[in-house]
């Protein structure tokens, strides 16, 4: 999966990184500790910037292009900031079959930013997801951890309302 | 808890609170349904309105409880309410009013609200529930109510009265084969980790549940986890391991946060930890989160993740039972598969063989989707026909449209034509047409579902999540999509449906994992079952389901268009033109095909073609 390295400048503080610090010393020596100090890193700073990541690969004794790698690999791992809200639609089977592509569209025709992309403000971005099983409601999308279902395109701009 | 004596002290207490014949002296039951399409359609006020009213209920006669998916999604917010002595009735569609409602005239007044149940019940009919069995009944967030429903008694049994190869023998008779997909004997699987000498061993749960459109393992872990957690716990016993993973997707964060209650909970009753029973048998479980990689459903590439690699897969042999985790013998189940084990152990092989077909033993779980009237979680004895799922469960397709085929299997599964409605579920009959039981997804398709376009759309799915470690995969599912947009944008030659037959066939044959080796399966059934599509696509630069936008034209019949200006104020591209209250035109060249005048026209005078 192809992912996009953002150009915005890293912005860190003194307490964020005395989080990851604490992080990394309590997770270290854990077998397989990569993955959840990524988990917990990109929770402290909400993606993962290459200054943490050059950081993990010190402390855990890798080469920066191996923290890297597993980095990119995972879908879930941004290399860019989330926007305040962050949006994402499901492109799975049974929303797609029941027209997520459309309120795919919708969002990005209001935001005026294609998936992948944050508004220039901060305060939205939008991404498509895979299927977060909630097959049943299809099609659904998730603004944070609302998750909103039986969509038509027309509740597409409603549901922004509430969150400008 | 030491013994058996104080497990079943619990289950005495407990028992009549979860029984679903409920005694005269006991008090009404209410439970909400909470999973997680339960809280999206809007469970959670309706939970607190009924907790605040049953609050004022002082002598505490009536129990208001949470629980997991009830299963018919379609009808969320679900609840439903058992008087001591009555039948029990499931109200849909609920809301706070509603609820408030409910429990003034039926819990308190005596007199069901008739028009806000559920009347039609042919979606549980045919149903049985195995795995299922707790899911949208005992709360989950309680271990005690999973005691009071016969939980962990298999696991004392096994640990007290059984010796590991009872256990496997237990589980090779009954003919349980694994719930993920493949269907390799889940008895099998673990003698020959039994048999493997090591000072080691793992036993791991895949919960990372990618197949889009599946969502079973998610409504197992959030309705009942405890099942899960047992049952690894058996399986440790039986291949002498001491130590488990459940891999979970990260994108599931209630089913995480009640595992980890679940862990907490039977770690204080010592049900997990050290010396269980008082025996000498340890066990521990710990959670690991996946990070969205489809790939990591695969055996050895969610056991690279866990050793936090890149996912991605290893050659076999060396099979996991011989080198797996942390280079040690590994047993992975599905989580579907673990929740069948301590039933099994409880009514024995006999039962559970007793349903199902020769070779496909008891029950499959499927997740209901797509156009089809009542969408859900499906679990029906092994064998049933696929007729009886859609039209008797799922009450038919909705809207008066054709039924046209259902896909299994996800990506690597294939679509069943409306001509083979009859073909009983099991995993013989649906390999023989070219599709697979898979893990459960169950996506009903209608006559406006381009097959083409739905062929495209899984290698959409498999070019972005191949891992990329071997080349027929990374390289060969981006050429079939390519080939697939060619066709699907008009530029198709005939020639192009031998090259993606050969491609196929070279990518399913030399692909290091089974996501490359099942890669073409959507391509290989779509091309087998609708080759009439392709070619219209090709041959005539039609579309016959109307969704291939390049192959579309939208045209204004003059007879009905009045003249009301609307869809040329809203067509992006100013494509339409026409003076008020005279036939409108659409310019084919301007043209974006974007469909907004046809969503817009109140007469119906816009056809797609």
């Amino acid at each position: 999966m192809k992912k996009k390295q953002t150009t915005i400048p890293f912005k860190g503080t003194q307490a964020q990184e005395e989080k990851l610090e604490n992080l990394i010393a309590k997770n270290k020596d854990v077998p397989g500790a990569l993955l959840p100090i990524l988990q917990g890193a990109q929770e402290i700073y909400g993606y993962l910037p290459k200054e943490v990541i050059r950081i993990i690969a010190l402390r855990m004794d890798k080469s920066i292009s191996e923290v890297y790698g597993v980095a990119s690999f995972y879908s879930q791992f941004n290399l860019s900031p989330k926007g305040e809200y962050a949006i994402s639609i499901c492109l799975g089977t049974a929303c797609y079959v029941k027209g997520s592509g459309k309120i795919m569209e919708e969002f990005e025709k209001e935001l005026g930013i294609s998936s992948g992309e944050t508004t220039p403000d901060g305060k939205f971005s939008l991404n498509d997801t895979r299927c977060i099983g909630a097959c049943g409601l299809a099609p659904v999308c998730m603004i944070n951890s609302d998750v909103y279902g039986r969509l038509v395109p027309a509740d597409v701009k409603k549901i922004l309302d509430k969150y400008r | 808890m030491k013994t058996l004596e104080e497990l079943n002290a619990v289950r005495e207490k407990i028992k009549n609170r979860v029984s679903i014949q409920r005694d005269t002296d006991s008090g009404t039951r209410i439970v909400v349904g909470m999973a997680t399409c339960g809280i999206a359609a809007g469970a959670t006020p309706v939970f607190e309105a009924l907790k605040e009213e049953a609050a004022g209920i002082k002598d505490g006669s009536v129990e208001v409880t949470m629980t997991g998916c009830i299963g018919i999604c379609q009808f969320e917010p679900v609840v439903e309410v058992t008087r001591p002595g009555e039948e029990k009735v499931t109200y849909v569609k609920m809301t706070a009013e509603k609820a408030k409602e409910v429990f003034e005239k039926h819990v308190i007044g005596g007199q069901p609200v008739v028009e806000y149940s559920l009347t039609d019940t042919n979606f549980y009919k045919k149903q049985t529930r195995v795995a299922l069995r707790n899911c949208g009944f005992i709360n989950p967030e309680d271990i005690d109510e999973y005691i009071g429903v016969d939980g962990y008694q298999a696991l004392a049994k096994v640990i007290t009265t059984m010796t590991p190869e009872d256990v496997i023998k237990c589980i090779l008779d009954s003919g349980l084969r694994g719930r993920g997909g493949a269907g390799f004997p889940t008895g099998r699987k673990w003698d020959f980790a039994a048999k493997v000498k090591s000072d080691k061993k793992y036993v791991c749960c895949n919960a990372d549940e990618g197949d889009p459109g599946a969502f079973m393992d998610r409504s197992v872990l959030e309705g009942d986890p405890h099942a899960v957690i047992e049952a690894m716990a058996i399986a440790g016993y039986a291949i002498g391991s001491d130590e488990g993973y459940i891999y979970v997707r990260a994108e599931y964060p209630i089913a995480i946060k009640r595992l980890q209650i679940a862990i907490d909970q039977a770690h204080e009753y010592g049900l997990l930890g050290k010396n269980i029973f008082g025996t000498n048998f340890s066990f521990d479980i710990q959670l690991r989160f996946g990070a969205g990689a489809f790939v990591c459903g695969e055996e050895t590439a969610l056991m690279t993740s866990i050793e936090g690699n890149r996912g991605e897969p290893r050659p076999r042999p060396p099979f996991p039972a011989v080198k797996g985790l942390f280079g040690k013998p590994t047993i992975l189940n599905n989580v579907e598969t673990y929740a069948n084990v301590a039933q099994i152990i409880n009514k024995g092989p006999e039962w559970f063989a007793s349903m199902g077909t020769e070779k496909s033993k008891g029950t499959k779980v499927f997740a209901l989707g797509g156009k089809i009237n009542k969408t859900g979680l499906v679990e029906i004895p092994m064998g049933t026909t696929l007729r009886e799922v859609i039209e008797d469960i799922g009450g038919g397709i909705p809207n008066g449209k054709k039924f046209k085929a259902a896909q299994t299997g996800g990506p690597s599964g294939g679509c069943i034509p409306a001509s083979l409605i009859d073909t009983p579920m099991d995993y013989e009959s649906l390999i023989a047409i070219g599709s697979m039981m898979g893990s459960g997804g169950l996506i009903v398709m209608d006559e406006d579902t381009c097959m083409v376009d739905i062929a495209k759309f899984f290698l959409t799915f498999t070019v972005d999540e191949s891992c990329g470690k071997c080349t027929p995969c990374r390289v060969g599912t981006m050429r079939l999509l390519e080939i697939l947009n060619k066709i699907t944008s008009g530029n198709g030659e005939m020639e192009d449906l031998d090259r993606l037959e050969e491609l196929c066939n070279y990518i399913k044959s030399a692909s290091l994992c089974g996501l490359g080796q099942t890669a073409p399966n959507p391509v290989l059934s779509t091309l087998r079952y609708f080759r009439d599509e392709y070619e219209a696509h090709i041959r005539d630069k039609k579309c016959p389901a109307g969704v291939c936008k390049a192959l579309l034209s939208y045209t204004i019949d003059p007879e009905k268009c009045k003249g009301c200006t609307l869809c040329a104020r809203n067509c992006p591209a100013s494509a339409i033109t026409g003076t008020v209250k005279q036939p409108h035109v659409i310019d084919p060249e301007k043209c974006i095909k974007c469909g907004a005048c046809m969503d817009n026209c109140k007469f119906g005078a816009i056809s797609r073609k």
